[in-house]
């Protein structure tokens, strides 16, 4: 899977769960919480639907690698390449 | 010592017959209910009364995925009752209001969904929410009004069976009366029709109405009613000093005269025609009132075979004598609104104060004999002469029996 595979991931879950944001023009480099209206339990419903619709577990420790969507890609996509 | 008047501004309201007072007043006189059958996980169709009102109407997509139904429901009567008012609501002091919000049970709806969601993967709580605890928190419907809206002073729920729609009011009369809150919002709100576990009790409890038309299946003191319909809806009311009301010019849709709660201390689920009675007695009192000064009695008869007939025994033991006291019921139309019920069927006799008409109770095609009071008004309304009082009736299981009385405004 490539980065922008995982990225695309990203933002479907994204869209499912933050439905009112715009997600067209989302800085790679730029932390989401910068750009949109995500709190803490929105992360936590990232990490839930990335477990329950891909299987990738994202251990508590990790949650600051998913503040970008660059590093998002950067921390998921060998996981996803490991499945 | 002279309490302070407390008063009705504003009010909104969704019922499965209508999302403003204007609209479900005229299907009440129209004779127009709306109840459907819908599908309930575990048990397939079952007749239920379903709100259809805009829910983007007031919160953003994301509110609503994380919020509750009866979140949302408490958040659009909440918006239209303070639009109703015509309150400055920018410019008030958002810590003087209180939010106040009966419900006969909250929680059941989020739970049973998690609990099926994670049946989905072999019961693994990892994938239980962590939306769950805010969800099914007992104020939850009070505290989404005031995350929605800004209100930043108190807020909870009352939780009170049956009754809850009115123990919501009685609770912002009490708090205005103290001087806790300036302009309180309060009512009461169901999302009962999402939990299969509300109607698998009363399936089991041998209380769950059924009929072939979904819009038969609630018949209040009909000789085959069956059982209960279960529905969701919502009513919340401004309420205000009079003092601060008539200093702002609101428009006033009717004073609190007077209110009681008690409790049967009998039984979990039976009704106690005595107690009932003993409420409604103790509730004329605080009003400063005979029973012949009430127009109209509004029952909380939910079409059971035993409740409704012990209703009638204590509607009878205190109004009997009253040739100009009319008793009506509103769960003939929109099947039983649970925590909503006690609010939203006074809302639906509020207009009579202006119309000078009592809506009927419907669904009735054979009257059974043992709920037939001499001035129960029967399929088709009744024009009097006046509607000054009304009194509103609405019990719980546990046995806790309310009546509120609310009269027209007069200075």
């Amino acid at each position: 899977m490539t980065e922008d595979q995982v990225k695309q991931i990203v933002i479907d879950i994204i869209n499912e769960i933050a439905p009112d944001e715009d997600t067209g023009d989302i800085k790679h480099e730029v932390a989401l919480r910068e750009q949109m209206d995500l709190d803490s339990m929105d992360f936590l419903d990232i990490v839930m639907e990335l477990r329950k619709q891909h299987g990738i577990e994202v251990p508590e420790a990790d949650y600051p690698e998913l503040a970008s969507l660059q590093s998002c890609a950067d921390y998921l996509t060998p996981k996803f390449n490991a499945k | 010592m002279e309490l302070d008047r407390i008063v009705i501004t504003g009010l909104g309201l969704t019922a499965p017959n209508g999302n403003n007072l204007e609209e479900f007043r005229a299907n009440l006189l129209a004779g127009i209910g709306h109840v459907q059958s819908i599908e309930m996980r575990y048990m397939g169709q079952v007749p239920a009364g379903v709100c259809n009102f805009d829910p983007k109407q007031y919160q953003s997509r994301k509110e609503l995925r994380v919020g509750t139904r009866a979140g949302s429901i408490a958040i659009y009567c909440a918006h239209e009752a303070i639009k109703h008012s015509g309150l400055d609501f920018e410019g008030f002091d958002k810590s003087r209001i209180g939010v106040y919000v009966g419900t006969t049970e909250h929680g059941n709806v989020e739970t049973e969904n998690e609990v099926y969601n994670i049946s989905q993967f072999n019961y693994d709580v990892r994938y239980w929410t962590h939306h769950h605890n805010p969800r099914t928190v007992a104020n939850n419907p009070a505290g989404e009004i005031t995350i929605n809206t800004g209100i930043t002073g108190p807020h909870y729920t009352i939780g009170a069976a049956c009754a809850a729609g009115n123990a919501g009011l009685i609770q912002a009369v009490q708090m205005l009366r103290l001087g806790e809150v300036d302009f309180a919002l309060a009512g009461g709100v169901s999302e009962s029709i999402q939990t299969f576990g509300i109607f698998a009790g009363f399936k089991s409890q041998g209380a769950l109405a059924e009929h072939a038309d979904p819009n038969k299946a609630s018949r209040p003191f009909d000789k085959s009613r069956n059982g209960i319909v279960v529905s969701e809806g919502g009513a919340i009311y401004c309420l205000e000093r009079l003092s601060d009301a008539q200093a702002r010019g609101a428009t006033i849709l009717g004073e609190i005269a007077g209110y009681r709660i008690n409790s049967d201390a009998s039984d979990y689920v039976l009704p106690n025609p005595e107690r009932q009675a003993e409420c409604m007695r103790q509730a004329l009192t605080s009003a400063g009132m005979e029973p012949s000064d009430i127009d109209i009695v509004n029952t909380h008869a939910t079409s059971t075979p035993q409740g409704d007939i012990q209703e009638i025994k204590a509607v009878a033991e205190v109004f009997g004598e009253c040739p100009n006291t009319y008793v009506n019921n509103t769960k003939s139309y929109i099947g039983h609104a649970m925590g909503a019920a006690g609010a939203l069927e006074l809302a639906g006799n509020l207009p009579s104060f202006q119309d000078n008409f009592i809506h009927p109770t419907i669904n009735i095609d054979e009257l059974d004999p043992e709920c037939a009071l001499p001035n129960l008004v029967v399929n088709k309304p009744l024009k009097v002469d006046a509607v000054k009082v009304i009194f509103n009736n609405s019990f719980g299981m546990l046995g806790i029996n309310s009546a509120l009385i609310v009269k027209k405004f007069e200075s």
